[in-house]
This record gives C-alpha cells, structure tokens and sequence, in this order.
C-alpha cells in the first residue's frame, strides 16, 4: 500500500510537472486599443472564436448576424463555438494554462458575467490591462447611471470584461389564466398557499434560482445594508432566518409540493405554457414577448415586477490572457457595443435584451434605431420597472446556495 | 506484424486512459498547481462527503443503474426465450436496431414528453377522459427516488442487449439445443433459459458490465429524468466541475473517484447476484421440473418488449411534432398548427454538423475495428488469452466519470500541441469507442468453433487468408454490428468532442447538447431526430449487409 502511494505521488508530480512546463510565464502583452487604427489593422485576417452558451437558436442567429457584419466591416472571421455551460470556456484556459500554453489559446472571446468572470479574474486568466474602457464604444455605455457595469456582481470589472447586455428580474403571468399577479412577498405568499401547484422557482445554484433567493432576501431582510458588505461582517444566520421562513412558509404549496423544481428560466418558460405553473421568472424583461412572437407562449402573457425593486445585473464578454486573436476579439467586443449591434440586440423579434449604452447621449440617428423599436405586450415599460436593487457582496452567494441545498435540495 | 497489436493498442490509447485518470486522481488529492493546489491532500473528499445528500447521491447511482440492468436483462431473457425463432420473432426483433440508434438524451426527451402529467399522453387522454383542462401536480419525472430515470434506461439499454443478444445467438446452436430440450419435455421458455441462455449471457456478459457501468454513473438522462435533490452522484459531479468557484474542481474530482466506487460496488453486486442465480439455477434444473404451462410468462417477455419498443417510437413521434409544433396549449392532442419551415430555413445549419460527425464516427469507429480485430486475432494465433486480457484496462474510460477523465486528456493534448486538430478528436474519441468495440466482438471471437479454421489451415491456407475467408465472412455480422455500435458512441460523444477539439468540430451532438441547454422543444425535437438518424443508418446497414449477403445460406440467417 504505501507502496503504491509513492508509486502514485511520482505519477503525479511527474505528470504535473511536465504538463506544467514549470512555471506559467508571463502573458504576452496585448494589442492596445487605445492605438484603434492599428488594432484594426492587426484584426484583419484574424479568426475569433467566440465561446458562448448556445441554448436559444434567436442569440445564435444573432451571434451569427455578428459574424456577417464584422467579417464584411474588419475582416474579422467570427465562428461561434456553441457551450452547453460556460465553465467548458473556462476549463479550456485552465487546462491551456497547466499545460503552459501561454498564447495560441483556443478560447478568445466568452460570453460571460458574475462568479465566473470573478473566478477568472482572480485566477489570472484574463487580459489585466483595463482594455475594456479602451475601446472606442465604450464612452456610450451607461456607466454613470448602471452601476452594474461597473461591477458585475460586486467584482470590480476593471476593464477585464466587456458590456453588453443587461438583465432584471422579472416575472410574468398569463392573464387569462390568472387576474391580477401577487406583486408584494405577503401576497405572494397568500396567493401560492390558496393556489397550491401553481408557483415554484429554479434550483440554486441555478443562476435564477440564487436570484430568486437574493431577490426575497431583500424583501425580508430587517437591513438590506449588511448586503453591501461581505457575508462574515454580518451574522449570517441571522440575516437569512427570515428568508428561511418565508420558502419554509410556501414550500409544501410549490409545485411537486417542493419535492422537485424547475432546472432553469427556460423550464419556468415550458412549465408555464404547459399551464402547470401560473407564474414564471426570467431575467430577460423581453423573454416573454419574444416567447409569444415565437410561439412559445401564449398571447395573453403579460409582465409584472415585486414592489420593492427587483434584482438587476449585466452581462459581458471578455478575453482570456492567452487568447490567440486579442486583436480581433476587441473589434468584436466593441462592435458589440456599437448603436447598430446594440439596438439590434434590443428587438424583440431579434432577441429582445436591454442594452448598455446611455440613449440620452446617443446621436440623433444612432437614438432613432432605438426608437423605432416596437415593445412586445408583454415587456415592462422602463418607468413601470421600479428600483434596481444591488446585487449582495458576492460573499453571499455561496452560503445562500448552500443554506437552501441544506433544508430544501438534499432530502430527497 | 500481428503481434504488436496489442502493445500498439495499449500504447495508443493507456496514453490518453493514464493522462485522464492522473488528471482525475491528481486534483482529487488536491495537486493541480494552476489552481493553487501545490500539495496533496484529502480536504476535497471530506468536502464531498459532507456535502448534503452526497450518500444519497450515490446510493440513488448505485440501485437504479442495477436495477435498469436488471430489468432489461429480465425482458431480454423472457422474449428470448418465449419468441425466439417463431415467425413474429424476426421481425420484432429487428427494431433493436433503429431503438439503439436513438441516443440517450433523445430517448429521454422522448420519454419525458410522453409521460409528464402535461405530456402528450395526458393531453390525449384530456379533457375528454379526466376531465381536466390544466395538467395534475404529479411528480412523475424528476421523482426523488429515481423511478422515471430507471424507466428511461431500461428502454434505452434493454434494445441495446437484445442486439448484443441477438449478434451471440447464433455461437451457441440455439435450435438443436432448445429442439432437444422440448423433445425432453421441457416447455419452451424453461428449455430456452436453461439450455440456450446461459450460453448466449456468456456471451454478452461484458455488455452487460458495460451497461452496469454506464447505468450507474449516466449524466444526460439523469439530468433530464432524474431527481434534483439531490441528483445522481454523477451529476453531482457536473455541478461541481461546472460550479464557478473553481475551487470546486477538486471536490468534483474527488467525489468522481467515489463515483468509481459506486460502479465498482454495483459490478461487484452484480457478479454476487450472478453466482447465486447460477446455484439457484443448477438447484431448479436438477428438479427436473418442466414448466410447460409457460404462456405467462410468454405473454410478459412480449408485452416487455412491446412496451419498451412502443415507448421509444412514441417518443421519437412526440420528438417529430414538437419540431413542428406551433404554439401547444394543454390538453390540445395536437398542436393549434404545424410549421414544417423550420425544418427547411434548419437544414443548411446542420450540413457542417452531420458531415464532421461522421468523419469522425467513422474514422474513430474505423480505427477501434482494425486494433481490436488484430488484437484479437492475434490473441487467437498464439492461444493467448492474457495478452488480450490486458486490454481490460480499456474499459477504464467506461467507468471514470467523463467530465473528470476528458480534463485530465485535454491537458494532455495540449501538452502535446494536439487540442484542436481533427485526428486528436478522432484518437479521444477512439478512447471511448475501442471498449465498446471490444466487447461486442471479444466473445464472439472465441465462441465460433475453432474446427473451422483448424480444417482450413490443415487444408494447407495461410493464417492471413483463414482469417480474410473464412474468419470474417463468419462473423460479418458481429463485426458490422459492432462497427456500427462504435459509430453510434462516436457520434454521442459530447465532451471529447468540445473539449479536445476546442470548438473547432461542431457535430451534431455538440450542436444538440448545445441548444438542449435552452430548453426550447422545437429545437431538441429536431436534433435529437437528426442525431438519430446517423447511427439509425450505420444500425440499418449492418443488419441489411448480412442479410442481403447471406440469403442463400440458411446457417448464416440467425
């Protein structure tokens, strides 16, 4: 046996070792946006490629519409490689990093916000050197009044990551089947309990499922204050008691009675058009519209939001260190940013996701492609949207999740 | 030159089985010096063992994978032994092929479509039947206890034993056996499973293990059937190698090193189960009894299969209207209208998907022919077993969880400045497809009786050309079949796939499994019917081969 054991630690190390190529040198540096012409130069003739979860065929049409306008713009090939999770862009660096391979990396651009940007950034395995506020369409993104683009779940963005698109939580019903939605915790609590079946929420850690719990969280919560600082300043079990008690509350009303829960939005989505749910969430305040335009719900479904504020977030896309097209990643990064691919993005019969850019500061012909745009019935007006609440320190994430796992995702 | 075969099969692939199980092994004690583990350690199996749920976890991978296996060898045994040889047998018996052809992820679907309570039989049966007009809250899929996952391996893995059933059966001379049985007086199914079957499982036994292996630790069907909370150790696993904090990588790694144990605890349970069934067997024929009023369980092994075959098809029909379902209200039977456009605007998209998949399947599926057949038939030349023994090793990527192994193999490639490139695809995928292979083939080989070649050598035939004219022709049927089945895993294959091609090689599982992730059932209808139909068609060919090549010769028609 302790044979053995030695036989496997030399295994080991010897692998290691060797795959590690010793120490992980230093990046090299990077193009330099703040230089765009030469950038652009650089760019041309370049390959990205671009990994991105690739679940909804309407993103992917307009990665691919992407794809189009950059190669016809800068020369710029743009292959969309489709992820079932983000985290397999996020093992391919990491392998690429213990097998010290430092440039050529496969991964150059990912879609990409929250705990994993703040894994990577903390893992040294994205560009450091603030490009993203480099980039020419960056002055248009709404940072002064989106904070949320400024720190992407509490981390510091840093320029590591690029904005392009933003989310708030946000609850749809179908009002033929239902009158008027609950829009306050007590009601909502009221209403599963005299509708039994009818509401459920996605499993944390499902993005939305951990949302959800932040979401009531505030709700519940004696100060949302100790959110803004990180989980040990505060007496955590204390502070989530009455989050515990309001699911405990509802829990044997949910759906299933509780003894299972929705995946993800997109089952919430199935669930609700199937007529099991009555209620749903998504953190695409278009989702619903764009749903019924492509006969995912039905016409009837409209969009209502809880009455003290709901969550909000951005999402982003960023460049490892090792990215073997920087150069054209960043042109891609800032087309995204541009009036053109934003607003496009914002049409609900495209996809329907809000952009990042100030309309205020946009040009009168850049603001009119905003204008022009048509909300579908069932997307909330801005001024009918309420408080953005911040998201909690990023420390609170984890002993949410697992708190939950504890009394609701582990008793078979 | 036939010599090396084994070693160039070993050299060829333990490279890639070592790389994996280190990589799995090394950070699951806690070495992995990109991620800040610099020394070895047990913290990430304490984490994953204190973690809530995690024996339950594991015991639900270890009694459904079991009982999955159970259950289809149950059926197999009884339809076998009430069908095989009448005249309905054949043709029944021919649908294992397009029902293994339908992959794992789509069968689920399929599954799940049909039975949740907003399913479509619910909506067939509704209003006019229940009276209802929203679906009932039952928990049919997803149960914690792991019913609807079971349901959905046993139709998945029970066609997939009949063919391997259905590839041996002709090794053992079932009809004189079965014939002198009956004229002892025996009834048909009690002769069959006493005279006939214990050959044909000798036969298929490692199958059998493989199915064991892939039962207990299966990742897709588990995520779209199984419970959540908690879920299967296996996906477990994903979670934890998906979660975030990639601190998390270590505790995956190390709760995949207990999922080992699970199925190794599962295979070890089975062989137990195996000897007692022997001794109760050798017990009850010593009896004498003859059973001849067996029209029960006749009946059973029938309406098994039938249940099994009519799930699937159903489920593959469901698969068809979703992909060109409109907007579909419950308790509509159908949808409120069919939009076949979607199909046609689809097609060119798929093009590129269904050509790389193929390429690879083939040369993946091509490769693991020609090592396993040498190495066999060297193994047959020299009388050896033990050299071909070692090969067992090769089974290793069966039973370590994938996500864990592929990393460990992806570091490897990049090392090598292999990851991304076409034949690096094809050698991961060699790595998963080589097992199959071989244990389609293995038994096969060694059953068909010796006399032949040692008549055709004595007639003065060199080993080469015994083995091109004689050897082959006599098994074209096993070796097509498994060639197909080594195409089929090929074309399942997922993680290799994306990661070892770093996204250079979208196929159409990786384009499926992609927009499975969005939930959109349109989308997964059709995918899931599109990633059918190449192994439906490498399945077909197989079967069709042999039976145009082989219709003047009533030995070769089993």
């Amino acid at each position: 046996m302790r044979r053995f054991a030695r036989a496997f630690a030399l295994a080991v190390s010897t692998f290691t070792a060797a795959v590690s190529g010793g120490s992980i040198a230093i990046a090299q540096s990077s193009p330099d946006p703040a230089d765009w012409p030469a950038l652009l130069e650089m760019a041309k003739g370049q390959t990205v490629y671009w990994h991105s979860w690739g679940g909804a065929t309407d993103i992917n049409d307009y990665i691919a519409w992407v794809g189009d306008e950059v190669a016809a713009r800068y020369g710029v090939t743009l292959n969309h490689v489709k992820l079932s999770d983000t985290a397999e862009a996020v093992s391919t660096v990491i392998a690429e990093k213990a097998a010290g391979r430092t440039e050529g990396g496969a991964v150059d651009l990912i879609w990409i916000n929250g705990e994993n940007f703040a894994s990577m950034k903390r893992q040294g395995l994205l560009i450091a050197d603030n490009w993203a506020e480099k980039l020419p369409n960056y002055a248009l993104a709404d940072t002064a009044n989106k904070p949320t683009l400024i720190y992407d779940f509490t981390v510091p963005v840093d320029g590591q990551e690029s904005p392009w698109g933003t989310a708030q939580l946000t609850f749809y019903y179908d009002s033929a089947v239902l009158d008027t939605p609950p829009t306050s915790l007590a009601s909502l609590a009221d209403w599963v309990k005299a509708n039994p079946g009818r509401f459920t929420y996605a499993a944390p850690p499902n993005f939305i499922g951990t949302t959800f719990l932040k979401q009531v969280l505030y709700g519940v919560i004696e100060d949302p204050e100790v959110l803004a600082g990180p989980v040990e300043d505060a007496d955590f079990e204390a502070v989530a008691a009455p989050l515990w008690a309001y699911l405990e509350d509802i829990n044997s009303h949910l759906w299933r009675s509780g003894r299972a829960y929705a995946a993800d939005t997109s089952e919430l989505k199935n669930l609700l058009a199937d007529g099991e749910i009555d209620i749903a969430m998504t953190f695409n305040p278009g989702e619903a519209s764009a749903a019924i335009r492509a006969d995912e719900l039905p016409g009837t479904v409209r969009s209502f939001v809880l009455d003290y504020g709901s969550m909000g977030n951005a999402h982003f896309v960023t460049i490892p260190f090792n990215a073997n097209a920087k150069a054209g990643a960043m042109v891609v990064a800032n087309f995204l940013l541009s009036p053109l691919a934003q607003s496009k993005k914002a049409d609900e019969t495209v996809w329907g996701d809000p952009t990042v850019l100030n309309l205020d500061a946009l040009d009168p012909e850049d603001r009119a492609l905003f204008d022009a745009l048509d909300r579908g019935p069932a997307t909330l007006s801005p001024d009918q949207f309420g408080e953005t609440l911040r998201e909690p320190d990023a420390s609170w994430t984890e002993p949410l999740e697992a708190g939950w796992m504890r009394r609701f995702g582990a008793g078979g | 030159m036939l010599r090396l075969a084994p070693p160039l099969t070993l050299t060829l692939l333990i490279g890639p089985v070592l790389a994996g199980l280190i990589g799995v092994l090394a950070l699951a004690f806690g070495y992995f010096p990109a991620l800040g583990g610099t020394a070895l350690s047990l913290d990430a199996f304490a984490e994953a063992m204190a973690a809530p749920g995690f024996a339950r976890s594991a015991w639900l991978g270890y009694w459904v994978g079991l009982a999955a296996t159970a259950i289809g060898l149950l059926v197999l045994a009884l339809f076998l032994a009430g069908w095989w040889g009448t005249r309905p047998f054949a043709p029944i018996a021919a649908l294992a092929s397009p029902l293994m052809a339908v992959p794992h992820a789509a069968t689920a679907f399929g599954l799940a479509f049909l039975i949740v309570p907003s399913g479509w039989l619910m909506r067939l049966i509704s209003p006019w039947a229940t009276g209802l007009d929203r679906p009932p809250d039952w928990l049919i899929v997803n149960d914690p206890a792991g019913w609807a996952l079971l349901a959905g391996l046993v139709i998945k893995e029970m066609p997939y034993l009949l063919l391997m059933a259905l590839a041996a059966i002709p090794q053992t001379a079932p009809a004189a056996r079965l014939n002198a049985a009956r004229a002892m007086g025996y009834g048909r199914v009690w002769g069959f499973l006493t005279a006939v079957f214990p050959g044909v499982y000798a036969q298929i036994r490692l199958p059998v293990y493989a199915v064991i292996a892939f039962s207990t630790s299966v990742v897709d069907m588990a995520l779209i059937l199984g419970p959540g909370t908690p879920p299967t150790l296996a996906v477990q696993i994903l979670r934890w190698h998906n979660d975030p904090d990639l601190d998390m990588r270590f505790v995956a790694a190390a709760a995949a090193v207990c999922q080992l144990g699970v199925t190794a605890a599962a295979l070890l349970t089975w062989w137990l189960g195996e000897k007692a069934v022997a001794w109760l067997g050798r017990k009850a024929i010593t009896m004498g009894r003859r059973y001849r009023r067996d029209s029960v369980f006749r009946v059973l092994g029938f309406s098994g299969f039938a249940v099994i075959a009519l799930t699937v098809l159903l489920g593959l029909i469901a698969l068809f209207v979703w992909s060109v379902a409109g907007f579909w209200r419950f308790p509509d039977a159908l949808p409120d209208r069919f939009d076949l456009m979607r199909w046609v605007e689809r097609a060119p998209l798929f093009a590129e998907p269904v050509f790389n998949a193929s390429l690879i399947g083939l040369a993946a599926a091509g490769g693991a022919m020609v090592l396993v057949l040498a190495s066999l038939e060297n193994g047959h030349r020299r009388g050896l077993t033990a050299s071909t023994r070692a090969l067992t090793l090769l089974y290793l990527p069966l039973i370590v969880p994938q996500i864990a192994f592929v990393f460990g193999l992806l570091i490897l490639a990049l090392w090598l400045g292999f990851a991304g490139q076409f034949w690096a695809v094809a050698l991961a995928h060699l790595v998963f497809v080589t097992p199959y292979v071989y244990l389609s083939l293995a038994d096969p080989y060694e059953a068909l009786d010796r006399r032949y070649f040692a008549v055709a050598r004595s007639l003065g035939k060199s080993p080469a050309r015994v083995f091109f004219t004689i050897r082959l022709p006599l098994m074209l049927r096993p070796v097509l079949t498994a060639f197909a089945i080594g195409f089929a895993i090929s074309i399942a294959q997922y993680l290799p796939t994306q990661l070892i091609g770093a996204g250079r090689w979208p196929t159409v599982t990786t384009e499926a499994v992609a927009l499975a992730a969005g939930n959109d059932r349109r989308v997964i209808g059709s995918l899931a019917l599109i990633q059918s139909l190449l192994p439906a068609i490498a399945l077909g060919l197989a079967a069709l081969v042999p039976a145009l090549l082989f219709r003047h010769r009533r030995g070769m028609q089993h």
